[in-house]
């Protein structure tokens, strides 16, 4: 198996390491980076446990090559409170009780994220459509669909004020 | 069964206000102020700010120095002998450290075997054979995760195939015997049987009315998110096991260990770290965690154990399987008057349920539901087939779920039979208010229930008149819209120790209270969140007996070393178990603290009255202890003689189990050109007694809802005649998305288990329960015009659209 070595931005910071051709990008995040808050919960590519940004979208980490994610900018939920306070998602989340187990949340915070940059002032349907890559079973996902809506009423407001 | 005069038994003195008769309200109780946050309040999750930050702690999470990670040879057959196992390719491979098979386990104790939960037992790894596909062949031990994973492909195991018995109907005939380790060479494991059965044969055979209907609910899995795992780290210098492990139930899990290792108990540690879901599938010990405690054992270092997905859907515990066979009876007013149910249990290939061990079919004769009848009887027969063992919940009280199936779908059947709305029906056939506590003809005590009060809010939710008129109306145009009810009974809470127990040990649960000197405290409970919110829940309690603020409430689960000794966390039972300890341990402790206080303020006991936070003296307010002081004092001021402290532990056995209840409608409207099935609403009107905190009752509802909803539409494990898994990924087994949840419209009534310390009875299950004959019988009540009678769930659009071109309503 093929050793090669990649340089890529994680949560600001870059980082070069030497990875296995065959490293899923998840497990250089969760294991070589120690980044554990983003998860595994299936082998093809249907639960977004395990999404991330990458250069800003949404990406399945279970489906990209670490060796593919050279020179790329990735973002973690461990990058979201960063700065000492909670990103609106992670504010909505706790507020609207859009979770539970709290084991996907990661996931659909991040894809949320990606989902809010495309759509700042999204419906319902759209918001459901928007987190339909991504599984949850506790919730029933009312609750996260509210927290969504809240961080883009949030987000949204921030803009204008920032105007 | 459990009787009302048991009750007064148990800490009678400090359960306080507790009556048979409790009226019902809508409105949520609350006692206390923000600041201290008590129950009612919508308190936001303490746990959830390590969530949100990618912060939590899960068992895959767990790195330990020197780690090596195992990986399972899995059986490509449902049934076949195992002539040789060669593993010397995959041992001379770089990183690989052991492979591990039967024959290694039974030389290491006879532990290629283990007992299940419901006492039978199930091979961890074979030696002679193989019953069921993707059964552990043998595992290997490696330095990485890829290592291990490439390694089990350089394992060749030469398999001679037998013929695979898949129909539990074809296992009665015992032409294949799925475990010839027994003695007797039969595929039936058990009978059992409830209810009178001359009284129901006689209500049968004189009855105006008879309905009969066979039912299939199906096997399907929980699939909680995060799949099972294990960290196993064994020190030889200590002689210590420590493990980290996704278990529901970690106490009882170390029983086991130590039963079936030999390993002494108190050299074994259980971490449950945080769980990414559990809903039933984290109660049972698989042979993988078997395996990868031995392998750390045997290399003396610590091994990882990560399922795949597809590992967890193809061989972790099912749930349901249930082919039913019913006849309810009615009489000329159209009142029930009895029920029949002959059911065949599908157990796969061995009897691993965790049921209750005098329960071998679970809780099942709960299934008179919230009627009131005459007479029942029911009969269920447990079968091996060449499938994976299992039979656990799938967020339901053990069996529940099928029971409640079977009701609701045949007093709808007997409804529409009788030309009755199957509103109006249910509302002349429920159990009265007034009948509460309710003994019912299969011998359980309900302990308390308001069932026309929910049916008749969400009703009024839903605008039920109207909604018949419309699809009357709609009905005269040719479109297809259906309304469906379902008026379920839960039972939930085992369990009362004189019947109920799992392997022996009681079903009671513990909660350990201890205030520090500064009024800041520490709670630790036998049981364990798997994101129910028991952080926040428990403290909540507690707050509202003590007085503290929950947030100055720290509640600790999962570690075998620090947690008082329970049963863990399923079927509903934590909030009437625990949380009932929970509030038991606090009144203990608020009894030292008013001798504490009199004390304090000296004056005697009965001089003292407790308001929210503080002892005062009656009459005098402004002379007054609060708990915080008495805290501080219990440290630094005891009176002489007393013991110093101020800590409690309450191990609570219930006196009976809470019944929870609701009433669900759901509206859908048939594609007849697709058969496809939209929910139009679904209005969810649930009494789960008094509650804790309504945001996180709320979100228990939504997300039990949503598992009501899959295998009423999406989820079924299906086999083909080989036994092969045919829905073993996510991309095959279908879990709904944001997308095909619906938005669920709820109501609550509020009528109180009288047993219960703090009069709350659990809700995590009841909506999983009661939603799938909502949606079922709103499509037959689409399709009752055309002659549909039933269909077995899930619902897809495949099945209805048969029905519609058999019926020539499509082409």
């Amino acid at each position: 198996m093929s050793n090669h070595e990649i340089t890529l931005t994680i949560n600001g910071e870059t980082v070069t390491r030497t990875v296995e051709a065959r490293t899923l990008l998840v497990h250089f995040i969760r294991e070589d980076l120690s980044l554990t808050g983003t998860h595994i919960g299936c082998d093809t590519t249907s639960c977004g446990a395990c999404t991330v940004l990458v250069d800003g979208k949404p990406v399945k980490s279970c489906t990209m090559f670490a060796v593919q994610a050279e020179g790329a900018d990735i973002e973690t939920i461990e990058s979201l409170a960063a700065g000492g306070s909670l990103h609106p998602l992670q504010e909505g989340f706790w507020e609207k009780h859009g979770l539970q187990c709290g084991y996907c949340t990661p996931g659909m915070i991040m894809s949320a994220k990606g989902f809010l940059a495309e759509h700042p002032n999204p419906t319902e349907d759209e918001i459901r459509h928007g987190i339909s890559g991504n599984l949850c079973r506790c919730t029933g996902y009312n609750k996260i669909v509210e927290a969504i809506q809240y961080a883009a009423e949030k987000l949204q407001s921030a803009e204008a004020g920032g105007e | 069964m459990p009787q009302l005069e048991d009750r007064k038994e148990h800490h009678s003195e400090l359960a306080e206000g507790v009556s048979a008769r409790v009226s019902t309200t809508d409105q949520v109780q609350i006692k206390t102020p923000a600041k201290i946050c008590g129950m009612g309040h919508r308190k936001k999750r303490k746990e959830d700010p390590r969530f949100i930050q990618g912060k939590g702690n899960y068992v895959d999470d767990v790195k330990l120095p020197g780690m090596l990670y195992m990986d399972i040879v899995r059986s490509p057959y449902a049934h076949a002998k195992i002539k040789s196992i060669d593993a010397s390719a995959a041992l001379e491979m770089e990183g690989v450290v052991a492979v591990i098979t039967g024959e290694d386990l039974k030389a290491a104790g006879n532990l290629h075997w283990m007992p299940t939960l419901m006492s039978d037992t199930q091979m961890v790894l074979p030696i002679d054979k193989v019953v069921y596909y993707a059964q552990e062949v043998c595992a290997v031990i490696a330095t990485s995760r890829y290592v291990a994973a490439d390694a089990i492909e350089q394992v060749f195991v030469d398999y001679e195939p037998l013929d695979a018995v898949v129909d539990p109907f074809e296992a009665l005939k015992d032409e294949v015997i799925v475990r010839d380790d027994k003695e007797k060479k039969t595929n039936h494991i058990w009978h059992w049987e409830a209810g009178d059965k001359a009284a129901t044969d006689a209500v049968l055979k004189d009855a105006a009315t008879v309905v009969k209907e066979k039912l299939y609910i199906p096997r399907i899995h929980v699939s909680s998110i995060e799949t099972c795992g294990m960290v196993a780290n064994y020190n030889k210098a200590r002689e210590h096991m420590q493990i980290y492990m996704t278990s529901q139930a970690p106490h009882a899990h170390r029983t086991v260990f130590a039963l079936v290792s030999g390993l002494p108990e108190h050299k074994i540690q259980i971490i449950s770290p945080d769980i990414g879901g559990g809903f039933g599938g984290k109660v049972p010990v698989y042979p993988g965690y078997v395996i990868c405690a031995v392998a750390s054992l045997v290399t003396g270092k610590p091994v990882k154990w990560i399922e795949d997905r597809s590992e967890n859907l193809q061989a972790d515990s099912f749930a349901r399987d249930y082919h039913i066979e019913a006849e309810m009876a009615a009489n000329e007013d159209g009142k029930i008057t009895g029920l029949r149910v002959k059911t065949l249990s599908d157990c796969g290939a061995a009897d691993a349920a965790a049921n209750p061990s005098k329960f071998p079919a679970g809780l099942y004769s709960i299934c008179t539901g919230s009627y009131d009848m005459k007479a029942a009887h029911i009969e269920v027969d447990g079968v091996y087939t060449t499938k994976p063992p299992g039979g656990v919940a799938y967020r339901c009280s053990f069996r529940v779920t099928e029971a409640v199936h079977m009701i609701e779908r045949m007093t709808d059947i007997m409804a529409h039979q009788l030309g009755e709305d199957p509103a109006d029906f249910r509302l002349k056939n429920f159990i009265r208010p007034d009948q509460f506590p309710y003994k019912s003809p299969t011998g359980w005590e309900y302990d308390s229930g308001n069932y026309e009060g929910a049916l008749k809010k969400a009703m009024e939710m839903i605008d039920y008149r109207a909604l018949r008129q419309e699809q009357k109306e709609m009905r005269a145009k040719g479109e297809l819209m259906g309304i469906g009810i379902s008026s379920f009974t839960e039972v939930v809470g085992a369990g009362p120790s004189k019947d109920y127990d799992i392997l022996g040990i009681k079903m009671f649960d513990s909660a350990e209270i201890r205030i520090h000197p500064t009024g800041k405290a520490m709670a630790r409970f036998g049981t364990k969140s798997q994101g129910q919110g028991h952080e926040t829940t428990y403290a909540q309690i507690i707050a509202e007996e003590l007085g503290l603020p929950s947030d100055d409430i720290e509640v600790e689960e999962g570690d075998t070393d620090t947690a008082p000794y329970g049963l863990g966390t399923y079927a509903s039972r934590s909030t009437p178990t625990a949380g009932a300890a929970a509030a038991m341990a606090a009144r203990k402790i608020k009894a030292k603290a008013k001798k504490i206080a009199a004390h304090l303020l000296e004056v005697g006991e009965e001089d003292l009255e407790w308001n929210v936070d503080r002892f005062q003296v009656k009459g005098s307010p402004d002379q007054a202890k609060t708990i915080q002081e008495i805290a501080f004092a219990a440290y630094t001021n005891h009176p002489q003689g007393m013991e110093a402290g101020l800590e409690a532990v309450d191990y609570y056995d219930p006196p009976n189990l809470t019944f929870p209840f609701g009433s669900y409608i759901c509206v859908v409207d048939i594609d007849k050109g697709t058969g496809e099935v939209k929910i139009r609403r679904f209005v969810a009107v649930d009494d789960c007694g008094h509650i804790i905190n309504p945001m996180i009752v709320e979100g228990q509802i939504h997300g039990g809802l949503t598992m009501g909803l899959a295998p009423a539409m999406y989820e079924e494990i299906v086999y083909d005649e080989n036994g092969q898994n045919l829905s073993g990924t996510f991309a095959d087994y279908l879990l709904p998305t944001a997308v095909e949840s619906p938005k669920w419209e709820l109501g609550k009534t509020i009528t109180p288990s009288p047993h219960h310390p703090i009069g709350a009875k659990g809700v995590g299950e009841s909506p999983t329960v009661g939603a799938p004959p909502a949606i079922a019988n709103a499509v037959v009540d689409a399709l009752w015009h055309l002659g549909v009678r039933h269909i077995d769930i899930p619902i897809t659009p495949q099945k209805v659209w048969k029905l519609l071109r058999d019926n020539g309503v499509t082409d």
